[in-house]
């Protein structure tokens, strides 16, 4: 007999006592200070200035639910949410700007065309020579016969691309949009993310969870280093602006409503995602995949696919975090690659996670906008300290006033999170609000 | 003639020096994957504040060097390994040990030596600011050009100061981390902890002092990377995240608990990285009279461009992932 | 006073007892022997007197001093030694430092032990260079009691040293069990060839469901008609 089995065994005993039905009184003092905070940010602020920090925590509520899922539900860990993010941001928007009739209508487009049917016919003949083994050539000679093909359509299509799309940059910026709704842009945003968490998902979801993290983090690098770089797409560093919204602008109905119009979309996107997610961790689906996340040894012997359920968990929250990018990346009206930053896209979503409850969608909802508000609040607060410590350090070492107190800011504000992420998982690993772990078969 | 020299300076000599780098790298990672079995995401920061500790103290005492005939960074740098190995150390006790002892899951150690970068990189930056500083404060970088003797070579061979040293520590702390690990009571030690933790216990080696030796010496070669790094370029202390995936490439690529294993990985990124960059056309110059004229005509044949050079090691990295996730050297932890 | 006594233990993994109240001595020259059908606590009593399992109750002296729930390189350096079932040597390590690592916590003794198990073991001497994980599983066997026999321990314990070992490698397991505690070291181990076992035994514990059945010397419990029917399969 097993040590594992008989710790579940005294687990589920455990989970059995402990999971009463009971007034939820810690949820509901948590949210009363939670509103309480919203007020009160209102009444110092005015109500233009909040309703946007409440669409940005909204936004940042979706990005949260699907880290929670994948990290909560699934005990994977996505080190790359801001890669997820920055797609569904590029994906808004690539739909919602206007068309930009003068590239389609000039002979570029027709040659970029060129350029990505040579690409589809390149990898077509690859996965072709791929498959040669089926015809009775040897695997090795296979293998070295699709890389070689591999490598040298690659080198042909990346010369092409780049006479072109230089030629693309110099006359038109970028090829702009498609001119579509924004919604549309959002749920192709997650679908990419999708795509992309699929791709890595299968590469790593067999292996031990820390090489998911590696893979997250570099992917997220190499798709801003894309946005960044790929000019002709996205403009690069020159950023596009102003993106649609898909409610009356503030140029129509002024800040205030707008952005509540905003703010009501995303609410109720969050409760529909909610409402799912909740049904779907009840459901026999979200009992398997919990199974497999506490012991996995069991979980394969009583016959569970557990790569399938993993990758099906995975790619869910990556969709779920290229929606909310997109809904964040449309709000802000600026696309702009190197907003994006690890720590505003990663891992302040993580804190959100870790500090709500891991696995509870109420508690990861209640993180999202709790630390959201502290994150905005204290910009003044850390700049103040700052200073502080900037008079101190002149005084006792002689330091060298720094002259970008802005970045300095930045960086003390990068030193807070990471402590906040180290006390949390030491003293509070299950969050304010846990995951209330029920008996499961 | 002139080719080959040129490809030998921005092939073979930054290749190396790539190379060296992510390897020194890729042995601190693999060490504490093999002892304490999870990826240790703050090491490229460990790393920068090896070479940031290098910094304060060349600033500090900028004539030292020159008495000894060294660069001063090169002076300090025993020094700054102390420090940054006493941090690793002080890391290890303040924020793993206690979860460690909770025994929670190796991706939590992960989650928390994320939160420890965070806080790495917070504190350096704050006081480094996020431009880049050439350690050479007070000495010049000196440049040794190697005429060649031969007939039509015009170009010579240049390898710089610190390319020079950053080749004699690499092969010194490789020499010195073989004797150590096949000679020594503790790197024996390590060796058998990494290899089956529970019968190191049953054997009475104390696994505290051996997760401790560990943080020393995986501290002083972060130090080592970090300054050779900072040394050969300038000292940047916004790399981390770009230095982790090469490094974690290289030592997955190196299979992963094998420091063996780490090295060649190191080498296996450095000159991929270095290849993929490398424009082509260079070498195709001297038969441009007899190449079609859509390949003459290209005047640069990178595989990818620098600004893409980080997808270099993710591409190594998926690529070793699906076709032999245990690495060149089989590595044991997947 | 014996060499090692246990009272009374309770204990198991989890909250979980699986041992409900086994008592054992043993004296200082002794071979003693667990047998007992799957799931007795054979193993599991010879994990909680090495510090793996946490005793919930009862008491384990080591000459007259509690030793229960004192982490294992605790009880290396007062004398005991553990030789597990399974993953008992390091695979990447070569036979000579895996000898090395038993030793550990008395460097200074290294030279003389070697030269004394290669004395015992005298095929180990011929693969000293060669990765442990290499090895036959007898000569593993040998490697694993060889690294615990470093350190000079006053008692071993073995967790089923013959485990998947042909007839003919157990026999001479065996032997070297007699061999060693013929030098002097006490010796506590949990088998499943029974009759072999209780034949080379100063001592039988014979436990069922985490308690003692019977308790004899080897030679009576092999003469017991119930316990041969019960246990030693008729």
């Amino acid at each position: 007999m097993s040590t594992q089995q008989q710790q579940g065994q005294h687990e589920h005993r455990e989970d059995l006592v402990a999971a009463p039905s009971r007034f939820p009184l810690r949820e509901v003092v948590l949210f009363a200070i939670l509103m309480a905070a919203i007020l009160g940010v209102y009444a110092a602020m005015g109500a233009a200035y909040s309703t946007r920090m409440l669409v940005e925590a909204a936004c940042y509520a979706i990005l949260a639910l699907g880290l929670t899922i994948q990290w909560g539900y699934a005990g994977q860990f996505n080190a790359g949410v801001m890669g997820f993010v920055a797609l569904g941001g590029y994906s808004a928007m690539a739909f919602s700007m206007p068309v930009n009739s003068e590239f389609w209508a000039s002979p570029l487009s027709g040659e970029l065309g060129m350029v990505v049917l040579m690409a589809l016919g390149g990898v077509m003949v690859v996965v072709g020579a791929s498959r040669l083994h089926h015809l009775g050539v040897p695997r090795r000679l296979r293998t070295g016969l699709a890389v070689a093909l591999a490598l040298l359509f690659y080198l042909l299509v990346s010369a092409r691309l780049g006479v072109v799309t230089e030629q693309i940059e110099s006359q038109f910026g970028y090829i702009g949009g498609l001119g579509l709704p924004p919604w549309l842009g959002w749920i192709v945003g997650g679908a990419l993310a999708g795509m992309v968490g699929y791709f890595i998902g299968k590469v790593c979801l067999g292996l031990r969870s820390d090489y998911l993290a590696i893979a997250t983090l570099g992917i997220a690098e190499i798709i801003k280093a894309v946005l960044k770089n790929a000019d002709w797409l996205t403009r690069g560093t020159a950023t596009v602006s102003p993106l649609p919204w898909p409610v009356p602008g503030p140029g129509e109905v002024g800040f205030t409503l707008a952005r509540a119009l905003y703010f009501s979309v995303t609410a109720v996107m969050i409760v529909a995602i909610f409402l799912l997610l909740t049904r779907a961790y009840h459901a026999p689906w979200g009992r398997m995949i919990r199974a497999i996340r506490d012991n996995e040894i069991s979980a394969a012997a009583m016959g569970k696919d557990i790569n399938r359920r993993r990758l099906e968990i995975f790619v869910l929250g990556c969709i779920l975090m290229g929606i909310g990018g997109a809904a964040l990346g449309s709000f802000n009206g600026l696309f702009d690659p190197q907003g994006y930053l690890p720590l505003n896209h990663t891992f302040l979503v993580l804190v959100m996670v870790i500090l709500g409850g891991p696995g509870n969608n109420l508690g990861t909802i209640f993180g999202a906008f709790a630390v959201y508000i502290i994150w905005v609040m204290s910009e003044p607060l850390a700049l103040a300290v700052l200073e502080l410590a900037i008079t101190f350090g002149e005084g006792s070492f002689g330091w060298d006033a720094p002259t970008n107190l802005d970045s300095r800011a930045l960086q003390a504000r990068v030193f807070v999170i990471g402590l906040l992420i180290s006390l949390v998982l030491r003293f509070a690993p299950k969050g304010l609000l846990p995951e209330k772990v029920k008996h499961h078969g | 003639m002139n080719e080959l020299v040129f490809f030998f300076n921005y092939v073979v000599v930054a290749g190396s020096v790539t190379g060296s780098i992510y390897a020194i790298g890729a042995v601190g990672v693999t060490l504490v994957f093999s002892i304490m079995r999870f990826a240790h995401f703050a090491h490229a920061d460990m790393m920068t504040f090896g070479a940031f500790t290098v910094l304060l103290l060349t600033t500090a005492f900028p004539g030292a060097g020159a008495a000894l005939g060294l660069p001063t960074a090169v002076v300090m740098l025993p020094l700054a390994m102390l420090l940054t190995a006493a941090l690793a150390v002080g890391i290890d006790k303040t924020f793993y040990k206690p979860l460690r002892a909770h025994g929670v899951k190796p991706i939590v150690m992960v989650i928390a030596s994320l939160g420890v970068t965070l806080m790495l990189q917070g504190l350096i930056r704050l006081f480094a600011g996020t431009s880049g500083e050439s350690l050479y404060v007070d000495d010049r970088k000196e440049i040794f050009r190697l005429a060649l003797p031969f007939e039509g070579a015009r170009a010579p061979i240049v390898v710089t100061e610190p390319q020079v040293i950053l080749f004699v520590l690499t092969i010194v702390c490789v020499v010195g981390l073989h004797l150590f690990l096949s000679r020594s009571r503790l790197g024996k030690a390590m060796r058998a902890m990494s290899d089956n933790p529970d019968l190191a216990r049953a054997s009475g080696i104390n696994t505290n002092l051996i997760v401790a030796v560990t943080w020393v010496i995986v501290g002083a070669l972060a130090a080592i990377a970090g300054t050779l790094l900072s040394l050969d370029v300038t000292f940047k202390p916004d790399l981390s995240f770009f230095l982790l995936l090469p490094i974690f490439a290289a030592a997955i690529v190196g299979g992963v608990g094998h420091p063996y294993g780490a090295i060649a990985g190191g080498f296996v990124v450095g000159f991929a990285e270095t290849l993929a960059v490398f424009n082509w056309s260079v070498l195709l110059r001297p038969f441009h009279d007899r190449l079609p004229e859509w390949l003459a005509s290209a005047d640069n044949l990178a595989f990818v461009g620098t600004e893409y050079k980080i997808v270099v090691p993710f591409v190594l990295l998926v690529a070793i992932l699906v076709w032999r996730p245990t690495g060149i050297f089989k590595g044991k932890v997947i | 006073m014996p060499l090692l006594e246990a009272r009374d233990v309770y204990g198991g993994y989890g909250g979980m007892n699986i041992l409900n109240g086994v008592n054992m001595t043993l004296e200082a020259d002794q071979i003693g022997v667990i047998v007992g059908p799957n799931g007795a606590g054979k193993s599991t009593m010879l994990k909680a007197i090495f510090g793996l399992l946490v005793v919930t109750q009862g008491e384990i002296l080591l000459r007259g001093e509690p030793i229960h729930n004192l982490p294992p390189h605790r009880l290396v350096q007062q004398g005991m030694g553990f030789v597990p079932q399974e993953h008992n040597v390091f695979p990447s390590l070569t036979v000579k430092e895996n000898l090395q690592m038993g030793a550990f916590l008395k460097p200074g003794n290294v030279k003389r032990m070697l030269k004394q198990i290669y004395d015992f073991f005298p095929p180990l001497y011929d693969k000293r260079h060669q990765p442990a994980g290499e090895l036959s599983g007898g000569q593993r066997q040998m490697v694993a009691m060889g690294r615990a026999l470093m350190a000079e321990p006053s008692v071993l314990l073995l967790d089923e040293p013959t485990a998947g070992l042909s007839p003919l490698y157990m026999n001479e397991i065996f032997e070297q069990v007699k061999q060693v505690n013929a030098a002097g070291v006490g010796i506590l181990m949990v088998e499943q060839n029974a009759k072999q076992a209780l034949a080379i035994a100063d001592k039988g514990f014979v436990l069922a469901a985490g308690q003692n059945r019977f308790t004899d010397t080897g030679a009576a419990l092999l003469a017991d008609p119930e316990v041969a029917r019960s246990f030693l399969g008729g």
